[in-house]
């Protein structure tokens, strides 16, 4: 028989347990390294110097950062509504469709090319996410499953585009002709070079201000507007929204079109921002790497771009670890990342009862 | 006789690419009906692969790598377990986390003993299951047609295989017609009932997630050391994702599951061989419309449009005792 | 009927206590149950009628306390005990399992092996005997969701006697039944008496009681106040024990002054989320400066009534006037009726009236979230939405006075004051009010009480639901009683008093 847990006081909760989850993921992948046999102070050096230690570090860290954060705010805002969205990673890959065609195949003069194309990323992501949005709202079908499906549907159908209609002729591989230069968001060293600073080349690019600005967004959005109270009552007490006038379909609706868009932003910064061409399995996985920061960043947009970083860190700097200590290979992030979901999300009660105990005690301790 | 060959060999690719599904499925399907939703199918099949390898690696035994593979996909069963039964967590997140530990975690160790990419060294074959003879197969073989199907497509498969198609009945019989099977099945919809029966909802729940580890544990062995020589990093390619759909196709039933099983099995191995085929007045086959028609199907039945699939009523909701 | 035999009681409780952190909702209860009787419990809602069962199957277990089953003391502290001393429970939401056969449904538990069959088929035998002896017949292989409520009541009496259940306990078994499905039940249960078990049934229906049991025993917040031989009690007397001499709350109130009809409910028939119909056939009309007081125990159409006119539940037929025009069924979701000035102030705050894990302030605008004060352009104006609460804090002395504190971390008379603030203040020419001091400290009761009847001297149409008669009599000027879903009488208060709505409220049907 349990007894009901006691509240936390409010710091506890917001930054504490938190803290305590993600250690614990991070205690365990170090047990992991220390098993194969490196030491892990030694590894945890070597990737902090390999993604922050210079600019060229930091570039690839930051151009990382730049797509978990939209990954990151796509599976949140899904979240504030009390949906579970595993389908950015389709998501983007269609967005970065939607841009392709735009850069390929329309007339448009200069850089207007890419402001129209980065619309596109977001509208096709939008528009594969709306159906699994539809479906739920309306059908009733569980969205984990379909989205789960239209991933899925998606690698499909891009290997079909990429291997049979899109792809450049004079190339075997499937990706097709390079975008013109009006439709590419600059990369930071163009950009710094006409002012004197040398910044190096890396794909860093202006997405990563496109990425702040729609944390921006998201946090006006949720916290600042009728609509995104509207999410989070929804998200929280269906029951109490359908009283306060809210319809929760129209609302799952219009969530999950908003968070399909927000994983366009990833098909941004890899493909109009880097690859600069469409590219089979751009998406590398990187919607998944959005649950693991939407759950560390507490759903939070601040939290969100942190935890990007962090991903960031832990993506650059995973690989100069693999180049010098052989035996970790770039593998060890996708388990850090999975510890992470595991903590932060699935056992994040985990530590509440000790914790609890703990400060129950402290407190009711007569002063010395 | 070109399209009968053609049929038989296309058949019995579809066994062999359905096996692994039809354990993963099976598994999928005694953790579910018990209210304990599965996704992360695919990182234990890759655990129980990667398991399996590395254990006949070292010892040179198919049976040890076997034991190997299902005591590690038990385990991580068992985590997902503790999170879902006893620590009330989100399923969906927990899954999603063992899919991913999983998935670096086979390639991360493979990679820290063997350095060659998370690839296993190759296996030698007295450390896989061989494929086995039926008997008669000369005598029966004889016979037109159905000896080309007996030699051919019944004959000549690993231990495991015929293993799975067994478990098919094995659990059909233990849901239906065992003490267990029908408190598994109660306990999927209302825990409460079962509760209130004085059978303990906790055990049926850790019970089932076992025999999910089991099953899908097996899938994984039979890819590495049966289907394969080897462990590979990613090697189940989105097998547990399909098994699952398989599932959700098969509404939670096990003789539909193995139906469905063949089926997308078939779809795959109709793809493999139709590669860049050309079908006169429809031109090239587009091989991926063929791979995406499980998960195309999976959504329309979810949707609604073709029947409904309904999940079992419990699965996905932890159980409180109320008041 | 008495132990003249010297047998002892099937069932006795001796001093048993049971309190829920703060709540005592078992007071030293001692209760005697003689074998081969069929024994009544009454009680209000909240008496701890169910707790008390709960106990004797196994659910909890009491603080302190004997239970004896045949005059040997036991301990009960799980369902299985329970049945092992032939207790059997039919819940009052069935513990079925919809798919699954009534066959497996009976064996659920009681499988007689680790293999089906031989199980089956002596449950199979054993159901067709108690088909014939108790009347009880029920398709063994029919699929128990596809059988009617009444039918899947008979499934968990079978599942009680299977198990060789002696003493069987029913909790409100006649709440989901239609009439004629209630008095095949009783006809069951006559039956099942003749056979020499021992029936507890559990009700606030005094028609029941007096129709069906041998003796009764009513409970009255936590306490066992009285048990009757029914031969020599009537239904005067046991809504008498049932609601006690109450203190009745003196409010300060004008006698009132009603305008216009405002609000008008024609033969409405509203069903609930199982399709179950929770309301048939309701009528009423509310006139301005007016509270109509809607008496009833929980559970009898009043919270579906209330959702029906607040625009959240659709009506199965029946029509809703306002101002004298008839409301299409596309005018009534919760925002038009919000629009069209229908203020509701929902019986369950906590999942319905507020959202918990948001500040106070953002509580305090759900359902009128578009509205300008609350920032004219595409964003919130977080100044004035602080500034809007903090004010109805002061004027409805909420406290803390924090509009930006998590709405759960207020008491719960406070919460309910910030649910009124935000429905009061808007003026509604209509409120509807949902047990308004349901879990409120004394102190806010009366503030609420007053605000209440300010609304109704400003001129407002008030339709008043409470399960407590206290707050109808104190409040209401004119009093509906609801019992099944059916209105069963309206009175004056000043023409009435507690024992005449008692009996209303128990489905006696009686001439003013």
């Amino acid at each position: 028989m349990s007894t009901p847990l006691k509240p936390l006081p409010a710091w506890a909760d917001v930054a504490l347990i938190p803290l305590i989850n993600v250690t614990a993921a991070f205690v365990i992948s170090g047990l992991v390294v220390l098993a194969i046999g490196e030491n892990p102070i030694e590894a945890v050096k070597i990737l902090i110097g390999g993604a922050l230690g210079d600019l060229e570090g930091l570039g690839y860290t930051l151009f990382y950062a730049t797509s978990f954060i939209f990954t990151g705010l796509a599976v949140a805002i899904c979240f504030h509504a009390g949906l579970f969205n595993i389908g950015v990673d389709g998501q983007a890959y269609l967005g970065g469709l939607g841009a392709a065609l735009v850069c390929l195949y329309l007339p448009l003069p200069g850089y207007s090319l890419v402001i129209v194309a980065i619309p596109a990323a977001a509208l096709f992501g939008a528009a594969f996410a709306a159906i699994p949005g539809y479906l739920q709202a309306k059908r009733d079908s569980h969205i984990v499953i379909t989205t789960i499906m239209f991933n899925y549907i998606a690698s499909a159908l891009m290997g079909y585009l990429l291997v049979n209609t899109l792809r450049n002729p004079k190339q075997m591989n499937p990706e097709t002709l390079p975008f013109p230069r009006g439709g590419t968001v600059p990369q930071l060293f163009e950009l710094l070079k006409p002012l004197g600073i040398v910044w190096p080349d890396t794909p860093l690019n202006l997405s990563f201000f496109l990425a702040l600005a729609a944390a921006v967004f998201v946090w006006v959005l949720i916290w600042r507007t009728r609509l995104g109270y509207e999410i989070r009552a929804v998200g929280v007490n269906p029951t109490a929204a359908v009283y306060g006038g809210v319809s929760p379909s129209r609302i799952v609706i219009i969530t999950t079109l908003l968070s399909g868009a927000l994983a366009g932003g990833l098909a941004v910064n890899v493909i109009l921002g880097s690859e600069h061409r469409l590219v089979l399995e751009f998406t590398a996985g990187f919607g998944f790497v959005g649950i693991a920061v939407a759950l560390m960043g507490r759903a939070h947009p601040v939290g969100i771009v942190l935890a990007a970083i962090l991903f960031g860190v832990l993506y650059q700097g995973g690989a100069e670890l693999a180049f010098d200590m052989p035996r970790i290979s770039r593998d060890m992030i996708v388990v850090i990342q999975g510890l992470v979901v595991l903590f932060a999300g699935a056992l994040e009660h985990l530590f509440r009862r000790p914790v609890a105990a703990l400060l129950a005690r402290r407190i009711s301790q007569p002063p010395i | 006789m070109g399209w009968f060959d053609s049929l038989v060999i296309i058949s019995d690719s579809a066994v062999r690419l359905a096996v692994p599904l039809i354990l993963a499925c099976l598994a999928g399907l005694w953790s579910e009906r018990s209210g304990v939703v599965d996704i992360g199918l695919e990182g234990k099949m890759l655990t129980g692969a990667f398991a399996a390898a590395a254990v006949a690696v070292f010892t040179g035994s198919a049976w040890l790598g076997l034991l190997g593979g299902v005591a590690a996909s038990i385990v991580v069963s068992l985590i997902h377990g503790y999170a879902s039964i006893d620590q009330r967590a989100n399923q969906i997140v927990s899954g999603t986390a063992i899919n991913m530990v999983c998935d670096g975690m086979t390639a991360l160790i493979g990679n820290a003993i063997w350095s060659q990419g998370g690839r296993t060294p190759q296996l030698p074959d007295s450390a896989l299951f061989a494929s086995l003879t039926l008997p008669f197969v000369n005598e029966i073989g004889a016979i037109p047609i159905i000896g080309d199907l007996y030699r051919n497509l019944l004959s000549g498969h690993d231990i495991v295989t015929y293993f799975a198609f067994l478990c098919v009945p094995l659990t059909y019989w233990a849901l239906y017609s065992t003490r267990f099977g029908l408190r598994l099945r109660a306990v999927g919809e209302n825990p409460a009932a079962v509760d209130t029966a004085g059978i303990s909802v906790r055990a049926l729940r850790y019970s089932a997630v076992i025999i999910c580890g089991v099953l899908v544990g097996l899938s994984g062995v039979y890819l590495s050391i049966a289907q394969a020589a080897y462990f590979q990093p990613h090697m189940s390619a989105g097998k547990g994702f399909i098994a699952l759909a398989a599932l959700v196709f098969a509404k939670w039933r096990p003789w539909p599951a193995l139906a469905t099983c063949l089926l997308f099995g078939f779809l795959d191995a109709v793809s493999i061989r139709m590669q860049g085929a050309v079908i006169p007045g429809l031109g090239e086959v587009p091989v991926q419309a063929i791979q995406a028609l499980p998960y195309v199907l999976t959504v329309v039945l979810l949707a609604g449009f073709i029947g409904k699939a309904i999940p079992p009523k419990a699965s996905g909701v932890p159980y409180v005792k109320e008041r | 009927m008495t132990s003249a035999t010297g047998a002892p009681p099937a069932i006795e409780l001796v001093g048993v206590d049971k309190s829920f952190g703060p709540v005592h909702a078992n007071k030293n209860v001692n209760l005697r149950v003689e074998r081969g009787v069929i024994h009544g419990i009454v009680g209000e809602n909240g008496a701890g009628k169910s707790t008390l069962m709960s106990i004797l199957y196994g659910f909890y277990e009491a603080d302190a306390g004997q239970i004896l089953v045949n005059g040997e003391p036991v301990r009960i502290r799980s369902s299985r005990e329970a049945i092992s001393h032939g207790i059997g429970m039919v819940h009052q939401h069935f513990m079925l399992v919809p798919p699954l056969s009534v066959l497996e449904n009976v064996m659920l538990g009681a499988e007689g092996g680790p293999l089906l069959k031989a199980g089956a088929k002596a449950v199979r035998a054993q159901l067709a005997h108690l088909a014939k002896v108790y009347a009880l017949e029920v398709d063994p292989d029919a699929i128990v969701g596809e059988l009617s409520v009444g039918l899947q009541q008979r499934v968990e009496i079978l599942k009680a006697l299977v198990r060789g259940a002696e003493i069987l306990v029913l909790d409100e078994p006649t709440a989901v039944l239609t009439p004629s499905e209630a008095d095949q039940l009783f006809d069951m249960l006559r039956v099942l008496k003749s056979q020499n078990k021992t029936i507890i049934f559990i009700t606030h229906k005094l028609r029941e009681i007096m129709s069906l049991t041998d003796r009764v025993s009513v409970m009255r917040r936590g306490e066992m106040v009285a048990t009757f031989e029914t031969s020599q009690t009537s239904p005067p007397e046991l809504a008498d024990a049932m609601v006690g001499r109450k203190v009745i709350l003196k409010i300060e109130k004008a006698p009132a002054r009603p305008g216009a009809v405002v609000l008008e409910a024609r033969g409405l028939r509203v069903k609930d989320d199982r399709g179950v119909t929770r309301l048939e056939d309701v009528s009423f009309s509310l006139r301005a400066g007016e509270i109509l007081g809607v008496a009833g125990v929980a559970g009898n159409g009043q919270s579906e009534l209330l959702e029906a006119l607040a625009g959240i539940r659709p009506l199965a037929s029946g029509e809703i006037w306002l101002n004298g025009a008839v409301l299409p069924a596309a005018a009534r979701d919760p925002k038009a009726m919000r629009r069209l000035g229908v203020g509701h102030v929902p019986e369950d705050r906590h999942r319905v009236g507020l959202i918990m894990p948001f500040e106070a302030c953002e509580s305090a605008m759900l359902g009128f979230q578009d509205e300008k004060v609350y920032g004219a352009g595409l964003l919130f104006d977080r100044g004035a939405i602080i500034a809007d609460e903090a004010a109805k804090m002061e004027a409805y002395d909420i406290r803390p006075p924090a509009p930006r504190l998590k709405t759960a971390n207020f008491s719960g008379g406070n919460q309910q004051k910030i649910v009124l603030a935000r429905e009061i203040e808007r003026n509604p020419a209509v409120i509807l009010v949902g047990q308004p001091t349901r879990g409120v400290d004394i102190g806010a009761i009366e503030f609420i009480h007053k605000r209440i009847v300010a609304l109704r001297d400003a001129g407002k149409a008030v339709l008043l639901v409470s399960v407590e008669l206290d707050e109808i009599f104190a409040l209401a000027d004119r009093i509906l009683v609801l019992c099944g879903g059916r209105v069963t009488g309206e009175r004056l208060p000043e023409e009435t008093n507690a024992q005449d709505l008692g009996l209303l409220m128990a489905g006696v049907e009686q001439a003013a």
